[in-house]
């Protein structure tokens, strides 16, 4: 296999105004090192096929294109797809990339990696990676997931793996992102920083995309077998960071206009965008920097940023990444808010009518992904990214499911 | 960029401290304290107290997520906030220390609140508070060559950091963008008092440095007590010598403020 190339970002990292290097200069000779040590791995024919041999073999790849035929009948209009990222190995998306960077990290001759998680999925695909490969690993997370995501935090402990709790701030996923970057910063030397989301200093959103973009391209040959054709009218993926929605965009984004799918990411809209709870970057936020990134963003005039909320611990970021920004001003991309409430009300429908219990991250994409089928109508092909699974979240889900009935006994 | 600026300019009056200091033997001393901490007006008095023994001051403008700091300014930066220390409210509290000093005040931020505000507007804001000098620790030189443009123009001088980890290339990059003074980050790391002496790598740093550049050297990061200012100033060269948890520890404990400065002030003395 070859990672693929794509136009952007430029040389400067950036994608258009968004992205850049806003970080620490204690970091930048780092951030240099780790460009050219991914731009010699990338150009190596013995790294590209260790990558897709563990992709392969290890992780599970290719991952079903599954046709939901009942999902389809239940929304009438297009046929909907879905990617199963959630049968990999670790149940997400997130080990596609966790492989290449620790690959990388071992090819730099570091030895140990330290990583940020929210839902815990980037967490232990970390752990995972650094299990297999021998390496030291040290996971931060927010003491407020932490809670939300005991089995995930127990299953890195089993790996391996030491998680740290961070209380700081909101104690959620962009505080760990902070304390991360800061352990970088202190350990740089002999620390690679495993990122797991399309967000932070040039390279990483570059990096982390062109691992997740097997994803989209398995969907091109896929699709081609099943509808004998390779790009589908339209693609839906959630987004927080945003990694697995440019997995399976990115692909399809630089295709001519004429030629291009509809391609629509989830934010989590949490309480609802007027509500002021919600972690939905494009549509509530504006622009400015945060973990070493210009991108759309939630704070205040003054530029404090401002907690994100969702149900969904891995959508609870208050930034999205610049190449999402990016294909936002230029059309390229619809970015629309979703609900807690209708994420979990997706997350019911897809258990029900296809038997697959998705993340609460990927429900909102099910949500969207019915009413875009019917308003594309029939004959059309609609692709879901179902980016991972929803074990880890059925305790918090039915603890949520108990407040509900809880609040309809009393109405 | 190097050489002597006219004392007029900000940057020249940053300059003309290092140079004052240095005519007496010494590095110059440079607290730093966050604004609006632990309340504005206690900040007020901290500052006022801290002044007294400062050559150049440096004030947090209080920011949600200082990935450069650690712990203790991590800390007082939300307190600082939740006890409304706007970015407004920080420049209404360095002209009430302007009043009262007519020592060199530099601000340390992170770059969003700038943004947010605009950098214009936002050394608009500073200049008209009295503000000398910006140090803003997420921002490389070669990120973003607008605030480098607008804080010649605004007559603000513009720190920016090397580092341990700085390559010669980077070095001479980050010296050659810097008006007013170059800060020397002494250790890989976050800003944070720190046990032992892991200042090892510091003279090296500051030698580098010197042969890009003849602003002063300051160096930050780890810096604590007395010992420690007298192996950054006499042990390593610097011309400054910035301490900045250790202060905001000493305000959080009710510790005596003038004795630390007067103490640090001693170590910035340089041995013969």
């Amino acid at each position: 296999m070859n990672l693929p190339t794509y136009p952007l970002p430029d040389e400067r990292g950036r994608y258009g105004v968004f992205g850049g290097r806003y970080v620490p200069e204690t970091l930048i000779p780092a951030l240099d090192e780790l460009k050219a040590a991914y731009a010699s791995a990338k150009a190596d024919p013995a790294f590209l096929e260790q990558y897709s041999t563990l992709l392969r073999e290890y992780v599970g790849r290719p991952s079903l294109l599954y046709f939901a035929e009942n999902l389809t009948r239940h929304a009438g209009g297009a046929k909907i797809y879905l990617k199963r990222e959630d049968l990999n190995h670790t149940g997400a998306h997130k080990i596609n990339n966790c492989l290449g960077q620790a690959l990388l990290a071992v090819r730099m001759g570091k030895k140990r990696v330290v990583a940020e998680t929210g839902a815990g999925q980037h967490g232990v695909a970390s752990a995972t990676a650094a299990a297999l490969l021998g390496l030291e690993c040290v996971v931060y997370m927010g003491a407020e997931d932490i809670r939300r995501q005991a089995l995930n935090v127990f299953r890195m402990r089993l790996l391996g793996a030491e998680v740290r709790e961070v209380t700081s701030g909101t104690a959620t996923l962009k505080d760990a992102t902070n304390e991360a970057i800061r352990d970088w910063v202190t350990n740089v030397r002999g620390t690679f920083y495993i990122l797991g989301s399309v967000v932070g200093p040039h390279p990483y959103p570059a990096m982390v995309r062109d691992f997740q973009s097997v994803i989209g391209e398995e969907t091109k040959w896929q699709l081609e077998a099943l509808e004998g054709r390779p790009v589908p009218d339209a693609i839906i993926a959630c987004v927080g960071g945003g990694s697995n929605a440019i997995g399976i965009f990115a692909p399809f984004a630089y295709l001519p206009e004429n030629e291009r799918p509809r391609l629509i990411g989830t934010e989590a809209a949490g309480q609802g965008v007027e509500s002021g709870f919600h972690a939905a970057s494009v549509a509530g936020g504006k622009v400015g920097v945060l973990h070493g990134s210009m991108m759309y963003l939630l704070h205040d005039d003054e530029g404090q940023i401002q907690a994100a909320h969702s149900i969904s611990a891995g959508l609870d970021y208050p930034g999205i990444g610049p190449e999402h920004c990016y294909y936002s001003d230029r059309g390229v991309a619809e970015y629309l808010p979703v609900t807690d409430a209708q994420a979990l009300s997706a997350l019911q429908l897809l258990a029900r009518t296809e038997g697959i219990l998705p993340a609460l991250e990927s429900a909102h994409a099910i949500h969207q992904a019915v009413i875009t089928a019917r308003e594309l109508g029939e004959g059309k092909v609609v692709v879901v990214n179902l980016s991972g699974r929803g074990d880890k979240d059925v305790a918090e889900v039915m603890r949520l499911m108990d407040k509900v009935e809880a609040a309809e006994v009393r109405a | 960029m190097t050489g002597t600026l006219p004392a007029t300019t900000r940057a020249g009056r940053l300059q003309a401290a290092f140079q004052q200091a240095a005519a007496q033997g010494r590095a110059a001393f440079i607290p730093f304290m966050t604004a609006g901490y632990p309340t504005p007006e206690r900040f007020h008095e901290v500052a006022l107290q801290l002044l007294e023994h400062a050559d150049v001051m440096e004030i947090g403008l209080p920011y949600s997520d200082p990935l450069g700091d650690g712990p203790t300014i991590q800390r007082a930066s939300e307190v600082a906030l939740e006890g409304g220390t706007s970015t407004r409210r920080t420049f209404e509290l360095i002209r009430g220390l302007r009043a009262h000093s007519d020592k060199p005040l530099v601000i340390m931020t992170y770059v969003n609140p700038v943004y947010a505000v605009g950098p214009r507007e936002f050394m608009r804001l500073a200049v008209e508070a009295g503000v000398d000098g910006l140090i803003l620790p997420d921002l490389p030189p070669d990120e973003d060559l607008d605030i480098r443009a607008l804080a010649e123009e605004a007559g603000l001088a513009l720190t920016f950091l090397i580092a341990p980890t700085s390559t010669l290339e980077r070095v001479r990059i980050v010296t050659a963008a810097c008006t007013g003074f170059v800060y020397a980050v002494s250790v890989t790391g976050v800003t944070g008092a720190r046990e032992g002496g892991a200042l090892g790598e510091v003279p090296a740093l500051v030698a580098l440095a010197r042969q890009y550049t003849d602003l002063p050297v300051a160096v930050g990061f780890g810096v604590k007590d007395e010992a420690t200012a007298r192996m950054v100033a006499s042990g390593a060269g610097a011309d400054g010598v910035v301490v900045g948890s250790a202060l905001v520890n000493a305000v959080a404990e009710g510790a005596d403020l003038g004795a630390l400065a007067r103490d640090i002030l001693k170590g910035c003395q340089k041995e013969a």
